[in-house]
């Protein structure tokens, strides 16, 4: 068990005039489940990728337990890994898999053959221990990959996007899995996912990457409520923020036929950077839907989501080429075309600078964190 | 998403009866134009096989002989005109280049796939450019060197010139059964603690096995039947099978029953080490294209 630290770490392929990874700062503290989210592209693969000692710095430093081991070569990093497609040997059985790097590291067969017993228990994948990989399905696969890394009693576990080869269901089953596994082993966790429900559920802090930057890096609720920028504000979510950029005009924004009603500081913010347009954000639990008859802004509905315990409408605002999302209860019964009237919670409207993207009128509460957990990383500039 | 409502159909849709019936038939068609191909190549060992079977008197006959009395005659007249030397320095020169092949193309085709130097392609292109060189070309070079070093009619010339000769075939198809080698399983033995030594053994040459048979028996088969340099360089001492199935062609005649019986014998070696090594063979030179 280990804490893990990125000390401005950039990474640039040999070859690509772009770095894949930029001047990445993060501290894991021991024992944590930190989560890196993002895009294809972010760079959230290779900065795992750059922990585990597979790829090469270009700058900075990682510290693993305080010892730094950016020149140090993956085998003596003492960090187990559990790949996307699982990569388990071919020609090995589930039980010579598991006690691989036991056998790497000289532990005599009896002693290998315990411990490997022990893990498939504990992964209740004891009876495919004489089996090949290619007899046994994703989620068993997963499960022996897990159980090859868990052996190894490393000081941090590595995942990168573990759970993107099974199906829906599974997916849900093994991260409950992964979770309990990692309370109950109370080892360092570093994994890497594309899906933000995955990372939210999964993660005590989640940082978000994009084009190779450390967007923000905080708690999930965090994240959620207090997204510093346009980007994590839109992809943490589930179905994402509305983000609509709006001319701002003495103070006021107007949402196709309806003035809209911006927070105080968020208007303070903008007319003192001297902003021309904004980009307004609402969630869609925070849109509500009406009767054409009622107040609100103007809006026909092009697709309506069921799916049983709420609903989402999707409706085109009149007069733009933009569309809402309005999260309603229930089934909802509405149907294309028809003519509705969306209100936005004026308390929860977020608003975000429209060059850099950067959120408006942050107030001091807000960047406020709890002392026991590491400062956030750097954010977005 | 929008809520689905209606039944759906399990049934497969009807296909028309013309349709059903053009499938048929071009199934039959390609079948038949398969098997005429099959056949088409192996009536030659077919008749080979055959032919040693005859007297030989009705081994050359017009129209040619179907049905004949057998006799194993030829073969034991193989066997006395002494094919055991020729049958025993055919096997070590093959045996012995292509161990020497796999022991030297491996490493090579493993740095070429997995750690490849920055001009890869042309190192690529050189091993592949020796076998451009018509070996008629070379042979009167090659003739000079051997006498000159005094070893001519000698098993170790022969087995040095069939290494050199199947390396370059060795390498390009030893690479590519590396390259099949999904990366991410060498990372996680590297991971796991694996040094160069234990990632080759425990986990890459485990995964190319079928590709290093369909290896060894191509370097085989190619080594069994070479003549050229068996002919040229050898005389009593050393010479192979090849060199001995040309002793049936003589001034007299050519005896076919014999020839097809000796040239029976030759092949029964390869066609042993085919069959042992068939299902490596297919897995082998298949691989990479089955995911």
């Amino acid at each position: 068990m280990a804490g893990i630290t990125y000390e401005h770490v950039s990474c640039r392929y040999p070859g690509s005039d772009t770095l894949s990874v930029e001047d990445l700062s993060l501290e894991i503290p021991d024992g944590e489940f930190m989560v890196l989210v993002g895009p294809s592209g972010s760079g959230k693969s290779t900065a795992l990728r750059l922990l585990a000692g597979l790829e090469q710095l270009s700058e900075g430093r990682i510290d693993i337990d305080g010892r730094d081991v950016s020149g140090v070569d993956a085998r003596d990093r003492d960090i187990a890994m559990v790949f996307q497609n699982y990569a388990l040997y071919p020609n090995k059985t589930v039980g010579e898999n598991i006690g691989f790097a036991l056998k790497m590291q000289g532990v005599d067969r009896a002693e290998r053959d315990k411990r490997v017993r022990e893990v498939a228990s504990m992964l209740a994948i004891e009876e495919f221990l004489g089996r090949k990989p290619r007899q046994l399905s994703g989620g068993q696969r997963q499960r022996v990959a897990m159980g090859r890394a868990i052996i190894r009693r490393p000081k941090a576990f590595l995942m990168d996007e573990p759970l993107s080869n099974l199906d829906a269901k599974l997916r849900v089953q093994t991260r409950v899995q992964i979770a309990e596994l990692q309370q109950r082993l109370a080892t360092t966790t570093v994994y890497v996912t594309h899906d933000q429900g995955e990372a939210m559920t999964l993660g005590s802090r989640v940082a978000v990457l994009k084009d190779g930057t450390l967007q923000q890096c905080a708690a999930p609720r965090e994240l959620y409520e207090n997204p510093v920028n346009a980007f994590v504000a839109g992809f943490i979510g589930l179905p994402q923020m509305n983000l609509i950029r709006l001319p701002l005009s003495d103070g006021r924004v107007r949402l196709s036929d309806e003035d809209l009603p911006l927070p105080a500081a968020v208007v303070r913010d903008a007319t003192q950077r001297g902003a021309k347009e904004v980009i307004v954000g609402v969630r869609p639990e925070h849109v509500t839907v009406g009767e054409s008859s009622s107040q609100g802004v103007a809006a026909e509905v092009v697709l309506v989501e069921s799916l049983g315990a709420d609903s989402y409408v999707h409706a085109s605002l009149a007069g733009t080429d933009a569309t809402f999302v309005a999260r309603t209860e229930g089934y909802d019964s509405r149907q294309r075309g028809s003519n509705v009237r969306l209100r936005v919670d004026p308390q929860r409207i977020y608003g975000f600078d429209a060059a850099t993207e950067e959120r408006l009128g942050v107030s001091e509460h807000q960047v406020d964190h709890d002392a026991s957990q590491p400062a956030p990383a750097s954010v977005s500039r | 998403m929008a809520t689905v409502t209606g039944t759906i159909s399990h049934r497969r849709p009807r296909q028309p009866l013309g349709a059903a019936v053009r499938a048929r038939l071009g199934a039959i068609a390609w079948g038949s134009v398969a098997w005429l191909a099959a056949i088409i190549f192996f009536f030659p060992v077919f008749w080979m096989v055959l032919t040693s079977f005859k007297p030989e008197s009705a081994a050359y006959t017009s129209p040619p002989k179907f049905v004949f009395s057998p006799t194993l005659s030829q073969y034991k007249q193989v066997f006395d005109a002494g094919m055991g030397p020729f049958l025993a320095n055919s096997a070590i020169s093959t045996v012995i280049s292509v161990l020497l092949v796999l022991v030297l193309a491996t490493p090579a085709a493993y740095a070429l796939s997995m750690r490849p130097v920055e001009k890869w392609r042309d190192v690529l292109f050189f091993f592949i450019s020796t076998k451009m060189l018509p070996v008629v070309a070379a042979i009167v070079p090659i003739y000079l060197a051997v006498r000159d070093v005094g070893m001519l009619d000698s098993i170790p010339t022969l087995i040095v010139l069939y290494t050199a000769m199947n390396l370059p075939i060795a390498v390009w198809m030893m690479r590519s059964f590396f390259l099949e080698v999904p990366g991410e399983i060498l990372e996680a033995a590297r991971m796991d603690g694996a040094d160069l030594r234990h990632e080759l053994s425990e986990v890459v040459l485990p995964v190319v096995a079928p590709g290093l048979a369909a290896t060894a028996l191509i370097c085989a088969i190619f080594s069994w039947n070479e003549f050229f340099f068996a002919v040229t360089l050898t005389s009593i001492r050393a010479a192979t099978m090849p060199v001995f199935l040309v002793g049936f062609i003589s001034s007299e005649g050519l005896y076919w029953a014999k020839l097809a019986a000796a040239a029976t014998l030759a092949s029964v070696p390869v066609l042993i080490a085919g069959w042992i090594a068939q299902r490596q063979l297919v897995r082998g030179l298949s691989m990479g294209a089955i995911k």
